[in-house]
């Protein structure tokens, strides 16, 4: 007796928690291919997974069993030419290769264990780097990017969906379709049986037997027509559809003078992804400009954004004028949303601070959607972090700022930011 | 080979119905119906044969569902634990890359017999797991005497069920880590959970689940007794000079012995060691007869499928792919070929199996002067005797056969690290063949494979240290694992564990765990 099940549809991925766990345990190394491949990846390229591999030694499950040495006999297969009593030199690579499949399995000479983490993970770590609160992660992960619409009905769905309405409608319509037949015949039926009148003769008799076991069968069958089916049930149907987006540009500015180290520069890095995987959460096309300064400011790849150094003076307001020029040039506020991204260590040129807030305040403030500001140091504030304080206090809504120090103090700049984004979804 | 077994096997089955009937299907597609009408037929020609088997329960998944089969290491349901987690990457890994295929049979040994297909074969494959693994393994399972004692098909599915969620319900408790520690540490010692010569008990989830709570109590109150710190009685003992060793005999079962006698696990811990001790039990029969159960399974879906075509239900297209697969599973490579990893189990197991029907219906001179009672006897009788009441390493020591030996070409190498070179110390000759036979069993032999290592003493009146003592064989080594083996049996102790590898009366070397400063 056998019983055959089809299995495909039901529990599937029944190793996700065994998987989950696993990454959990060597979150450590996880977590550190996830931070190499941030800075070696573009910040427009987080959207795919990741590979990570793992020493196997540090993964190992240990079990008593036994070392090479000792006298052991084991057999092969084979043979070709060895008779008793042959000694045979003892091959290389230690002890005369694997103690039978066991240890073959585990080993085969690879050192690392690696596998693919999905981009649901990756960013999971990414995120968890920097200390994001689960609603902001939800939004960048972008599960929430989808609005459920009605599309009309279906034949099939689960039952709390199920239209009374269409279905009753479509049960009415098939009863009338089954029973129309059956209906007429037994009005036939009937008026015969009322056409036969008394006396009734021999012959009259039995057809009116006839007819009424004909009238009781056609009743019959029209009460098994069922009141309603399995056919008839019809369901809402939903279909998700793509929120409304538009296009965005997205400025990236940094100073690169000789005080940025590299690791300033990674912080910043993560900044700017986050920034970007936001808006790109909510907008159907994305430009990235990047744009360097130390005196002079330069609009560069990004590879020259994040890697190449340069010394010199600081005159953020540089930058600033570009970004104006480039958004006059090439993005017209009523077709893109513009906002900005500044990371630096605070150092300025002395009087340009001022130049800074003017030029944020009357030019630039009014044209962006947002602008935010990390100031990536340890040391004392200086005069810009005094004059964005101002432009700051102008404009309030518009404009974040923040010192910070790690990697786990970025989330704070971004909080104002989904904040009011979130406020304006709601 | 296939060739003359054909024929042998359509003259001799003797259960062969002679008329040729349409085939089942011609085409590579399978569907649940054609599944179906395989099943029943093979049943019907699996029942001629003498095949007693559980209910079959043939469940049709996708590749992922089997890479998670896989994963889980044959139980359908299982606790979470991170090392599975590793196993189904690594297998997702060489699946993806091709370096593998999936084994196309995962059977469970359950009532009934659980069995997967994947939807991506071809109908010839389905129709070969189905004799390989409904009418094979499992009638392996019911007859099998070391399964019969050990393992309790009727209760698995409801244990490991009960196991899932008391380790899921200890988790939430106690949080995930520390009942990981407690599976990791309990993993290590998971060859060391069965008694080898004591019958246990069959589990029962549903006793489980009613007497556990009995059971916490009852173990906490003996493990308290043996703990007790004002040890009237030993005193009484010691003071007429005889003071009583714990544990009186060396105990093999460490798992078992950590259960009872741990001073400090708590009661869920001692449940959790318990239920992997349980779960090691389950899985102790099959590390003990894999060139058996693959040897029959192989076997038997090569004489049933045989059957069909000598009847006319299966087509020459089914046979020849079905003989390809078969003969790929059941090669052997030579030693210095680069696919060599040890004595295939499937090559060694069905070999062994035709050969014995082969002793059966034709045996030659050599035959009858090594197998005098086997030799001319009803091989149908005899093979289901050898199935029932052997094990591999019995087996093999039972019904080698000097040309089993010549087939294969099996030779026997001696490796002493005091020596500079290899010895051969026997061949596929008359000389040769009992020494071979007696190497290749004792290789099978679990007691051989893994290191002896068992309870000695007890302090229980001083420190509480365990001493533990490794009997070396042939000056075998320990691995490099030990230390790391003995952290774990000290988390799960919780007092100093010392091990001492002992050959012949002398200490050869000692582990300490926590380690001593003169080490």
């Amino acid at each position: 007796m056998s019983y055959i099940i089809d299995r495909r549809q039901v529990s599937k991925e029944k190793s996700t928690v065994n998987r989950r766990r696993f990454l959990r345990r060597y979150r450590e190394h996880v977590k550190k291919a996830v931070s190499d491949a941030v800075s070696r990846r573009s910040i427009t390229d987080v959207d795919s997974g990741e590979k990570i591999s793992i020493p196997s030694r540090d993964l190992g499950e240990p079990v008593f069993g036994h070392g090479p040495g000792g006298r052991r006999q084991r057999v092969f297969s084979g043979n070709k030419e060895f008779v008793a009593g042959d000694r045979i030199q003892r091959p290389q690579g230690g002890g005369g290769g694997a103690g039978g499949g066991q240890a073959s399995d585990s080993g085969e000479g690879e050192d690392e264990f690696v596998f693919q983490i999905s981009q649901e993970e990756f960013l999971h770590y990414m995120f968890e780097d920097l200390e994001l609160p689960n609603l902001v992660k939800r939004q960048l992960a972008g599960s929430d990017s989808f609005k459920r619409v009605r599309a009309g009905y279906s034949t099939a769905g689960n039952p709390s969906q199920i239209n009374i309405v269409r279905s009753m409608r479509s049960a009415y319509a098939r009863r009338i379709a089954m029973g129309g037949g059956l209906r007429k015949r037994l009005r036939a039926a009937e008026e015969a049986l009322a056409e036969l009148v008394e006396p009734l003769s021999e012959a009259d008799r039995a057809r009116r037997e006839a007819l009424e076991a004909e009238i009781a069968r056609l009743k019959r069958r029209r009460a098994a027509v069922p009141f309603l089916d399995d056919f008839d049930l019809r369901y809402n149907l939903h279909v998700k559809y793509p929120l409304p987006t538009s296009k965005a540009v997205m400025f990236c500015i940094m100073d690169v003078s000789g005080s940025m180290d590299q690791e300033t520069k990674d912080i910043a890095k993560r900044f700017f992804i986050l920034l970007y995987l936001f808006l790109q959460r909510n907008y159907e096309r994305i430009e990235v400009v990047f744009i360097r300064h130390h005196s002079a400011a330069k609009e560069v790849d990004e590879q020259e954004f994040f890697y190449s150094r340069e010394t010199g003076g600081t005159v953020v307001s540089s930058a600033l004028k570009l970004m104006g020029e480039i958004i006059d040039q090439r993005y017209p506020t009523d077709e893109w949303n513009i906002y900005a991204a500044q990371a630096s260590d605070g150092d300025n040129w002395n009087g340009d601070s001022s130049i800074c807030h003017d030029l944020l305040v009357d030019k630039l403030l009014p044209q962006l959607q947002y602008y935010t500001y990390i100031e990536i140091t340890e040391g004392e504030r200086q005069e810009l972090w005094e004059y964005y304080e101002r432009v700051r206090e102008r404009f309030d809504d518009h404009f974040a700022m923040r010192h910070l120090v790690e990697r786990g103090e970025i989330y704070p700049v971004f909080r104002e930011l989904f904040k009011k984004r979130m406020e304006g979804e709601a | 080979m296939s060739e003359s077994m054909t024929e042998r096997d359509a003259a001799a089955s003797g259960i062969a119905g002679g008329k040729r009937r349409q085939p089942i299907s011609t085409g590579s597609e399978w569907t649940f119906e054609l599944i179906e009408a395989y099943d029943r037929e093979i049943a019907r020609v699996a029942k001629g044969f003498g095949l007693d088997t559980y209910p079959n329960q043939i469940e049709v998944i996708t590749s992922e569902q089997m890479m998670d089969a896989y994963a889980s290491v044959g139980m359908p349901i299982g606790y979470h634990h991170w090392s599975y987690g590793k196993h189904f990457l690594h297998t997702e890994r060489g699946y993806k890359r091709g370096q593998m295929g999936l084994a196309y049979e995962i059977v469970i040994n359950a009532n009934p017999c659980i069995a997967y297909l994947m939807e991506e074969n071809t109908m010839t494959m389905q129709a070969l797991v189905i004799a390989h693994a409904c009418y094979g393994h499992n009638s392996f399972f019911k007859g099998n005497y070391l399964f019969r004692a050990w393992t309790d098909a009727e209760g698995i599915i409801d244990y490991l069920l009960f196991a899932r969620n008391y380790i899921a319900d200890c988790e939430e408790r106690y949080g995930v880590d520390e009942v990981e520690k407690i599976l990791d540490s309990c993993h290590a010692l998971m060859n060391y959970g069965t008694d080898r010569y004591k019958r246990p008990y069959p589990i029962s989830a549903e006793q489980e689940r009613l007497r556990q709570k009995e059971r916490e109590e009852y173990l906490q109150r003996q493990v308290n007794d043996l703990w007790r710190t004002i040890p009237k009685k030993f005193e009484e003992e010691e003071e007429r000079g005889r003071r009583p060793n714990f544990p009186e005999e060396p105990q093999e079962n460490l798992l078992y012995f950590i259960e009872k006698n741990a001073p400090l696990l708590e009661p869920w811990q001692r449940e959790v060691v318990r239920i992997v001790r349980k779960i090691a039990q389950y899985f102790y029969p099959q590390r003990q007869t894999q060139v058996m159960n693959e040897g029959w399974a192989s076997f038997w879906h090569y004489t049933l499928l045989h059957q069909l075509y000598d009847e006319g239900l299966v087509t020459e297209g089914f046979m020849l792919e079905f003989l390809q697969s078969h003969t790929n599973v059941v090669y052997q490579p030579p030693f210095d070929s680069p696919y060599y990893s040890g004595i295939n189990p499937y090559a060694l197991g069905f070999g062994m199996m035709s050969d014995i029907r082969r002793i059966c219906e034709n045996p030659t001179d050599e035959d009858r002067q090594w197998f005098p009672d086997i030799a001319g006897s009803d091989w149908l009788e005899t093979l289901h005797f050898a199935m029932r009441h052997f094990k591999d390493e019995s087996f093999i020591l039972q019904y080698l056969s000097p040309k089993m030996i010549r087939d294969l070409k099996l030779f026997c190498v001696v490796d002493d690290d005091e020596e500079a070179e290899l010895e051969v110390a026997a061949i596929h000759d008359e000389m040769g063949y009992q020494a071979v036979r007696e190497a290749l069993s004792a290789q099978y032999n679990l007691g051989s494979r893994e290191p002896n290592i068992q309870v000695v003493s007890v302090d229980i009146r001083g420190d509480r240290s365990l001493t533990l003592h490794h009997s070396r064989h042939q000056r075998a080594p320990l691995g490099e694992d030990t230390e790391e083996v003995l952290r774990h049996l000290h988390r799960l102790w919780g007092f100093d564990v010392h091990l001492h590898s002992v050959e012949d009366g002398d200490t050869i070397f000692s582990w300490h765990c926590p380690p001593r400063d003169d080490d």
